[in-house]
This record gives structure tokens, sequence and C-alpha cells, in this order.
């Protein structure tokens, strides 16, 4: 029977070190949705979407309050709208009303993000692809809700350098397009090498064309704890250190893997995965760099830093596997920076850097994530940075990405602020030599050796 | 399967125990076992209870112990089960 010492614990993680599952996310496939008209195209989304997903936030917020924990997010993933819209979507602005159905769909069950206004281009575009990629500016102003990504490599495909050129020029254009919110577009808009099918996490997340017609994710959280625990074992040696991180990950992901199976059995829809991320919140105490400041680094930057980046990230992973059935997504520690308080610190304090991050995206489960860069960066700087990223991920057969935001009319030595989850990030310096006939080349980078496995 | 865990916290006083009984006693909820220690100056107590043969829909009961906490100015939290035993049994 259950003691009032690990009643406590568990409470005091949830009161005191912020234990939270991050988010509930159905994915929901939109292949039956298809139609050659736009109207009933974007009926029959709308329609699909409201159906499933009437219930989500409700189940959700009962989960919350029957188990006394918070489930901070309650979103929709879709069926990449690049392989749905095609035959009904002839241009841009075609895509932009589908956009907009999403808004509204997203909007009037209540969840606060809606991913899969996406393509999937690793090898190459379809018109249809490129269309949809060209609407995504627009689209992005034109709604609130909304989450946009691109898939433009993989360690199969190699990566599609067309693509990545194109995606220079479009951070670029949702930059502009939103600038008068701070170019707020961007932090909704993921450009992946190795997107995973099964990811809950925002503003990633969209339904896979391998996954079942509906499906429940669950993304758990946790950085707080961690920290916590660590702190009971300052001055220990690395199997001390390694052994608390994994034994708390498996607690943390106990408790997503059960708000997972309450969710799906309560909606009658099937449990997919639990994603073992420590997704850090601008909140003091909820920060990932607090952890590997705890680990004993005078600041996250400091050398040292991508080696604890990659226990924290295996133990987390080895801890969490026993806990959950089904483990996906993309699994390890987020490094954001305006969405942790600890990375914006060692920014602004001199110590983290652009490179240094790029470093620890090799042993992390994502990439240049939530990075505030100088409004005037040229597209093919952008490109030039997903290149390398996209590098880094098909090399070493790993998930990365790039959400960076260049933000109009704001340089170096600025701060801006997203508000909310998204949180506030100082712009950071990046290289200011050029890439641009590399970039302009075009055409295809081949799928590495390592790949042909057959 | 429908077991809860309800956790007392806060300053001790006259009659908490009494309060909480009365309110589960009302709402034809079993106490199976309590337990209770005082953790750095508070009052701690956790009582194991079967809601089984309860007509009282489970978030009015959460809502109903938060509102009594407040009025004996203790924290009182109800929490199913299986949160305490997935996190710390394999």
């Amino acid at each position: 029977m259950i003691n009032i010492l690990e009643v406590n614990e568990t409470n005091k993680m949830i009161e005191q070190e912020k234990l939270d599952v991050r988010t509930i996310t159905l994915g929901i496939s939109l292949f039956d949705c298809c139609d050659a008209d736009l109207d009933t195209l974007n009926r029959n989304i709308y329609d699909k979407i409201t159906r499933l997903a009437r219930d989500l936030v409700s189940t959700g917020r009962e989960i919350e309050l029957e188990y006394g924990i918070p489930i901070v997010n309650k979103r929709i993933s879709v069926t990449p709208i690049a392989l749905v819209a095609g035959r009904a979507c002839r241009s841009p602005e075609d895509f932009v009303t589908v956009a907009e159905t999403l808004d509204r769909a997203a909007r009037d069950t209540g969840v606060n993000f809606l991913g899969g206004y996406s393509a999937i281009v690793s090898k190459g575009m379809t018109p249809t692809d490129e269309a949809l990629i060209r609407s995504i500016p627009a689209a992005l102003a034109a709604t609130g809700r909304i989450c946009s990504s691109v898939n433009i490599g993989s360690t199969k495909t190699g990566i599609n350098m067309d693509a990545v050129k194109l995606m220079g020029e479009i951070v670029r254009e949702t930059a502009e397009a939103t600038k008068e919110n701070n170019s707020i577009g961007c932090t909704k808009l993921v450009v992946f090498c190795n997107a995973p099918d099964d990811n809950p996490f925002m503003a990633g997340a969209f339904h896979g064309v391998s996954e079942a017609d509906a499906v429940i994710n669950v993304g758990v959280s946790g950085p707080g704890v961690i920290k916590h625990a660590l702190e009971d074992i300052r001055g220990e040696n690395f199997e001390v250190l390694c052994e608390t991180v994994k034994r708390t990950a498996f607690k943390v992901t106990r408790a997503g893997q059960l708000v997972a199976q309450e969710a799906s059995e309560r909606l009658g829809i099937p449990f997919g995965i639990v994603d073992l991320s420590l997704a850090p919140t601008p909140f003091v105490g909820d920060s990932v760099a607090g952890i590997l400041e705890e680990m004993g680094l005078e600041s996250v930057g400091a050398p040292g830093t991508t080696a604890a980046l990659a226990l924290l990230n295996d133990q987390v992973k080895k801890g969490g596997i026993m806990a959950s059935s089904f483990v996906g997504g993309l699994s390890g520690a987020f490094i954001p920076v305006s969405e942790d308080q600890g990375m914006i610190d060692a920014v602004n304090r001199g110590a983290l850097t652009i490179e240094k991050l790029e470093a620890m995206t090799c042993v992390c489960s994502v990439g240049l994530d939530m990075i505030a860069i100088p409004g005037d960066t040229p597209a093919t700087t952008i490109s030039g940075i997903i290149a390398d990223e996209a590098a880094i991920g098909m090399i070493n057969n790993k998930t990365t990405a790039v959400r960076l935001i260049p933000v109009i009319g704001k340089d170096v030595g600025d701060n801006v602020e997203f508000g909310g989850l998204l949180g506030h990030a100082p712009v950071q310096r990046i290289n200011r030599f050029g890439c641009a006939d590399f970039i302009n080349r075009g055409g295809r980078i081949p799928a590495p050796i390592h790949s042909f496995k057959n | 399967m429908n077991k809860t865990i309800i956790t007392v916290v806060g300053k001790d006083a006259v009659g908490i125990i009494a309060k909480v009984c009365t309110y589960l006693a009302e709402n034809q909820v079993n106490v199976e076992d309590i337990s209770q220690t005082i953790v750095q100056g508070y009052f701690t107590m956790m009582m194991i209870v079967d809601t089984g043969g309860s007509s009282k829909p489970y978030a009015g009961m959460v809502t109903d112990l938060d509102e009594l906490g407040d009025a004996i100015g203790v924290n009182i939290r109800c929490q199913r089960e299986d949160i305490f035993t997935k996190m710390h049994r394999i």
C-alpha cells in the first residue's frame, strides 16, 4: 500500500517543482476529408476535427482534477495539409483558406495550438508542396493557433537543398508578414530533418502518414523535478548523478503514461506514444539550463555543457523507456532559448552563443529552437543555418529542427517579448559571413553512406 | 479501483480530522486507512478512502474538500490513488 512519504513526494513534485504533463495531443488523420472542391474540403476538415476533438479539453480538465496533476496544454495535430489539400488547392491563397478553417476548428474545440500545416519534402517537392510552403507566411499571419512545419531532409533521403533555400526565404517572409507583432509567425514555423510522425509537441507536431485515424500522444515534462533531485546529491560522482536522473525520469514518465491511458480510455481513441521530453517554460524553476548548471556548470554554455546535456538526454530516455509501453516523438531534452529563463540569462551574460547551441543540438532531441536573430539577416544565411542543422540530423540519424525568429527592426542587444509560454528572447549575434553561393547551387545533398542498410 | 488518497496539510488545529470525516460520512465515502505525521512543523494527514459507494460526482468532491480546507485553514487534496502507485511501484 502506498505510504505517506510517497504521497508527499509526488505532491511536492507537483506543487513546488512544477511537475506537469505538458501536453495531450490528439492526432487526427484528414485523408478521408480529401475532395476536389475547396469548400467541401474545408467543411470536411472542420467537421472531422470538431467531432473527434469535441471532448478533448473537458476530458483533459477532468483528468487534471481527479489526479491533481496539471495538464498544461491540450492540442491537435493533423495530417500534413500538403497531402490532404492537393486536389482542391490550386494556389497559395487556396491553402490559406484551409489554414483559416483549421484555426476555426482549433478555436471551437478550445485547444491553444493545432499543428500540421506541413509538407514533407525530404527528397523533392510536388507543385502542391511548393504551393503550401509559399502560403505559410500568409497563413501564419492570418491565423493565431496554427503551427507549421516543413521536413527538408532525412538520413534515408539526404537533404533537399532547393527546399532549404526556399525555407530561408519563407522564414524571412513570415517574419515580415508578422512584423507588427515581433515577427511572432516564426515562433510557429519549424524546419525539420528526420521529423517524427508522432511528435506531440508544438510547433512541430503533425499526424504522420504511418498513423491510425486518430491517436492520443502525450508529452511529459519536469525539468524542475530533475533539478531538485540533483540538489540533494551535490558533489557526488557521475554514477550517482546518472542514476538520480534516471530514477526521477522514470517517475515523471509514469505520470505521463497514466494520463495518456486515461485520456485514451475516456475519449475512446487509441493511445499512441509518450514523448519523454524535458520541456522548459520561462517560469523560474522550470529550466533545462538550471539542471545543467546544477550539475556543476557556472553557466550553461561553458565548456562541459555538451557533455552535461548528452548525459541528461540519455538518462532521461533510459529512465523513461521502462515507464511507458510506447515511447516516441522527440524524446529527450529541449533547449529553446526564449522558453527557458536559464538559457535567456546565459545569453545575456555572454556565456551562450548560437555556435554552442548548435553543438548542443548534436546530443539532444531537437535543434536551434526559439532563437531571435537580427531582422536584417539574409535569407541565404538562414538557409545556411538550416542546412547545418539538417546535416547534423542526417549524419547522426536524429531529429534536428530550426525555429529561428529574424525579428524585423530588431538587432543584437534588443529584447523581444513573444508572450506566454513562448517567452522572451535577447536578439543573438550570428556569423555575418555569407553563404549565398553555396545555398544558390540548388539540387540535393545525397543520403549518407550509412543510410544504405538494405 | 475507486481508491482515493486525501491529504491534509497545514497548521495543526482542533477538529481537522473530525470535520473531514464528517464530510466523508455524509457522502458515503468509506475511510480505509489514516496515517498522520508532522513534517517540518506542519500537520500532514493521509487518508485512503473508497468512493465506490458515493453518489457524489468526483469533481464535486474535489471542490468541496478544497473549500472545506479553506474554511479550516489547511490544504486538502483529493486524488485518485493511481497517480501515486504508478509513480512509486513497478
